[in-house]
């Protein structure tokens, strides 16, 4: 009883505060950030290392960016920020880029940060460690250093996804003389890390947290604000919700929570929910076909399926709100790239089975045409909802369907080195560019057994890989994105895989926590603009 | 009792460990070598985890991964490197976690064990009351009461009582910390450290032991139901002793030994199953530890992780054979 007494005063005080300090400071934006206090944030699940230039799963994405930084950061409209690199040129044949580096930066050991890091760390790591970096920079022949605060990249073709493949999540710059001579897959650095930025490394005690306290040497002086970072291992969904709730935590990213949680949470006087700061970091819902498989080759029948998926319910009952219909792959926050004039396929039963009939495949005696089996993606609930909603669709159209569920390197393996499925829901990351996020899975030359999230439906089409191959090397803006769109003219039309859903992931934090989206990169950004209000 | 008969008793001793020793390292050997085949046979290794979570690589980034942690060796070369490794206490090195195994368990086990042994404390304690309670009033309301509550704690799922724990207590209550095993970024003395460390652990170890207690106290009232009917201790009532004293002085020591043999059975049953719990309650033990080295197929971890649980399961049981020997004057060890 007494708590119950604690806990309204505490809502009324707080509420009144809130109310005062609206009264008294006017627009937010006139408030001076708070120096000091400790965030803490949920990770889930816990990182493999602390390094995202040899990692690029989600969580060390989390993590890295507050310790390493890039060359430069991007705004939410994609412009480029400086951060490592203050200023930047190309060369007009697109094949030499010149950075000049910040002045009196240091690693959180002492030592100086000059252009050798940038030249090992693109030429050693990013290139021959990184997973996407052996693509990203393929073309990156040498970084020349003339001098200390100036690095020149050489490529053998102009590489315009280059320059948005610079952030600090995506393109950390790491210190050569830790990892010289070392094998970056094994330097315990990797969990222990030095870098340059905002926050220093402390501790990891596995299964529990890792804390990260604030640098005195920051080159952006005053920041960092905060003192401390926190960030919770918390495996379970619903701890994860006691956690947001009881103010344990103040900050969560992307599905921290059941869904279905969020609009409870959002009614909490001390939290809100954004989905701001997700430019960078886009997601969309695949429906991807196996085109070895001989029921799935005909285009009408990808086609009848396509007409089977009733995207406004998945939108409304699965995601709750939190993904909107998809028109292409590639996602509309990438307005350099998107186009929604491509063939669509609306919800529409009857138009689906028509196609099936034409395509010669008519219902049996049983009322049924052909078997399909439904994977999806271990990485999210979601997904297991989508396929059973799907098989409802299928099966009103004729078509039985069997939902394997599976653990995710089982998944992975079927999938992609085995390539024994019929049907695949799962999400993928457009990432910065259609050359890194969306090449893999339409060019003939990512058919690669063992890779996962590669070319899985097998799709080889010669007039595709032209198109692909030739917006990777053109550096016309307008003329990269008029390929494109053919490209996404071509996809909708072949139907290898279908977009189904844009997923918009979210954030829940405490209202007193400031500056959480300065930049495009949301929880992939430094931090070092965070403050905590009193 | 002379000193030659002491030494024979000292001696078939030391024989009696000499040969359940060589037992365990056996049985530890076939354990591991099982595990490992079995491990293996799940489709996918720790590099299409990696891809998985890296959203993708290349061939041949994947091909260099798999060669730098050995791990397109054929199985038999793989198994007998392990082994070899193991021989000299090395129990491997965990990739997902950039970590050797030894050092990675040994950062886990004291979380374990602590609520291992609190939860093993709580649940045989409580059985044995509840047990002894409704065995002396049986047939009796308060012995039906009893059997019901056994029930419902055996039947309620795990995970199920510590959320619905942490609503109430945690919540709603805000009496106890429903998460993790200490305040992180507290820097208290020791004893507020000790302190900080039991408030963290009431909700998980209760938990924990609400099953096993359901067991022992049914355990506990049959045994004891069962020894209220032999002859001694009619002979015991018949010379006039309080029931109070037939119950504790004559009856329970007799019925605690099924309850010793449950102890030892599940000291291995907790190392294991207590994954949801440490789920639950973020509680950074080893059930976890294991659950996820599986989902990662992070074979060296998870063998590791078995191996251990299984030293512990075969020491186990050596002890409660000495603890009965030692119990029952009846029992000899041989």
């Amino acid at each position: 009883m007494f708590s119950h007494t604690l806990n309204f005063t505490r809502t009324a005080a707080s509420a009144l505060a809130i109310l005062a300090g609206a009264v008294i400071t006017g627009p937010s934006f006139a408030a001076e950030p708070v120096q000091g206090g400790t965030l803490s944030m949920i990770l889930n699940p816990e990182p493999a290392v602390l390094a995202a230039g040899v990692n690029t799963s989600s969580p060390v994405y989390t993590v890295s960016p507050k310790i390493f930084e890039g060359l430069v950061t991007y705004d939410p409209k994609f412009k480029m920020l400086p951060q490592l690199a203050t200023s930047w040129t190309a060369s007009a044949d697109g094949r030499t880029l010149t950075f000049k580096l910040r002045p009196n930066v240091k690693w959180h050991d002492g030592k100086p940060f000059t252009s050798a890091d940038v030249q090992f760390t693109f030429m050693e790591i990013l290139k021959k460690v990184h997973s996407r970096g052996t693509a990203t920079f393929l073309h990156l022949n040498a970084v020349q250093t003339p001098d200390a605060l100036t690095a020149v990249f050489r490529l053998a073709e102009p590489s315009p996804y280059v320059m948005r493949a610079l952030a600090g999540a995506e393109s950390p710059i790491m210190p050569k003389h830790i990892y010289e001579g070392t094998d970056p897959l094994k330097n315990p650095a990797n969990s222990a890390p030095i870098g340059t930025g905002p926050f220093k490394f402390k501790e990891w005690q596995r299964g529990s947290h890792i804390t990260l306290v604030r640098n005195p040497d920051y080159w952006d002086k005053p920041k960092p604000y905060l003192d401390t970072l926190i960030f919770r291992i918390i495996p379970d969904g619903a701890a994860r919700a006691v956690a947001l709730e009881s103010g344990a935590v103040q900050y969560g990213t992307q599905y921290v929570v059941p869904l279905n949680d969020v609009q409870r949470l959002k009614s909490l006087p001390n939290l809100a929910v954004t989905t701001a700061g997700y430019e960078y970091n886009t997601s969309v819902n695949y429906m991807e076909f196996n085109l070895r498989r001989p029921t799935l080759q005909d285009r009408r029948v990808r086609q009848a399926i396509a007409h089977a998926t009733n995207t406004d319910f998945l939108v409304k009952n699965v995601w709750f709100g939190f993904a909107e219909k998809a028109t292409s792959p590639v996602t509309n926050k990438q307005a350099d790239f998107h186009t929604d004039k491509v063939p669509q396929y609306p919800y529409d039963l009857k138009k689906a089975e028509s196609l099936l009939d034409a395509a010669g495949f008519k219902r049996g005696a049983d009322g049924t045409r052909f078997k399909v089996t439904i994977d999806w993606s271990p990485s999210g609930e979601m997904f297991r909802q989508t396929a059973e909603v799907l098989k409802q669709s299928l099966a009103r159209i004729g078509i039985p369907a069997e939902i394997r569920s599976s653990d995710n390197p089982t998944y992975l393996r079927r999938v992609w080195t085995d390539n024994d499925f019929d049907i695949n829901i799962y999400s993928a990351s457009n990432i910065a560019d259609p050359v890194i996020g969306l090449q893999r899975f339409y060019w003939s030359k990512t058919i690669q057994k063992g890779v996962s999230y590669s070319n899985g439906s097998g799709y080889n089409n010669p007039a595709m890989d032209k198109i692909l191959e030739a917006a990777q090397i053109e550096n016309n803006p307008a003329k990269r994105k008029a390929m494109y769109a053919q490209m996404q003219k071509l996809v909708m039309t072949d139907l290898p895989n279908i977009g189904l859903l844009y997923i918009q992931w979210y954030t829940i934090y405490d209202k007193k926590v400031k500056n959480l989206n300065t930049t495009g990169l949301g929880p992939y950004d430094s931090f070092s603009n965070v403050y905590i209000e009193k | 009792m002379g000193s030659a008969a002491q030494r024979t008793d000292g001696s078939r001793l030391v024989r009696f460990l000499a040969r359940r020793s060589a037992q365990a390292a056996l049985t530890l050997l076939a354990i591991v070598m099982l595990n490992f085949l079995i491990v293996h046979l799940a489709p996918g290794d720790a590099i299409d985890v990696l891809a998985g979570e890296f959203g993708g690589a290349d061939t041949a980034y994947l091909e260099k991964l798999r060669r730098s942690y050995g791990l397109d060796q054929p199985l038999y070369i793989q198994l007998f490197q392990y082994l070899f490794n193991v021989a000299q206490l090395n129990l491997g090195f965990s990739f997902r976690n950039n970590m050797p195994v030894f050092e990675l368990i040994m950062t886990r086990l004291p979380a374990t064990l602590l609520l291992m042994v609190a939860s093993m404390l709580l649940s045989f304690s409580a059985g044995l009351l509840l047990g002894v309670f409704s065995a002396r009033r049986v047939n009796t309301f308060a012995d039906d009461a009893v059997s019901v509550l056994a029930l419902l704690c055996y039947a309620t799922p795990l995970f199920w009582f510590g959320l619905m724990a942490i609503v109430l207590f945690t919540v709603k209550l805000n009496l106890l910390p429903g998460n993790g095993m200490y305040t992180i970024g507290a820097n208290l003395g020791w004893f507020a450290a000790a302190l900080d460390v039991a408030r963290h652990m009431v909700l998980p170890a209760c938990s924990l032991a609400l099953f096993h207690m359901a067991v022992y106290t049914r355990l506990m009232r049959a045994s004891m139901l069962e020894i209220f009917g032999l002859d001694y201790i009619r002979t015991a009532r018949a010379k006039g002793l309080s029931q109070r004293r037939i119950a504790f002085r004559h009856v329970l020591p007799n019925a605690i030994l099924p309850m010793v043999t449950m102890l030892g059975l599940q000291v291995g049953s907790l190392l294991g199953g207590a994954v949801l719990v440490e789920t639950v309650f973020g509680w950074p033990g080893l059930g976890r530890l294991a659950f996820d080295a599986i989902l990662q197929r992070d074979h060296n971890l998870l063998i590791g992780i078995l191996l251990l649980g299984s030293a512990l399961v075969v020491i186990a049981n050596l002890l409660t054979d000495l603890l009965y020997a030692w119990l029952d004057p009846r029992i000899e060890v041989a």
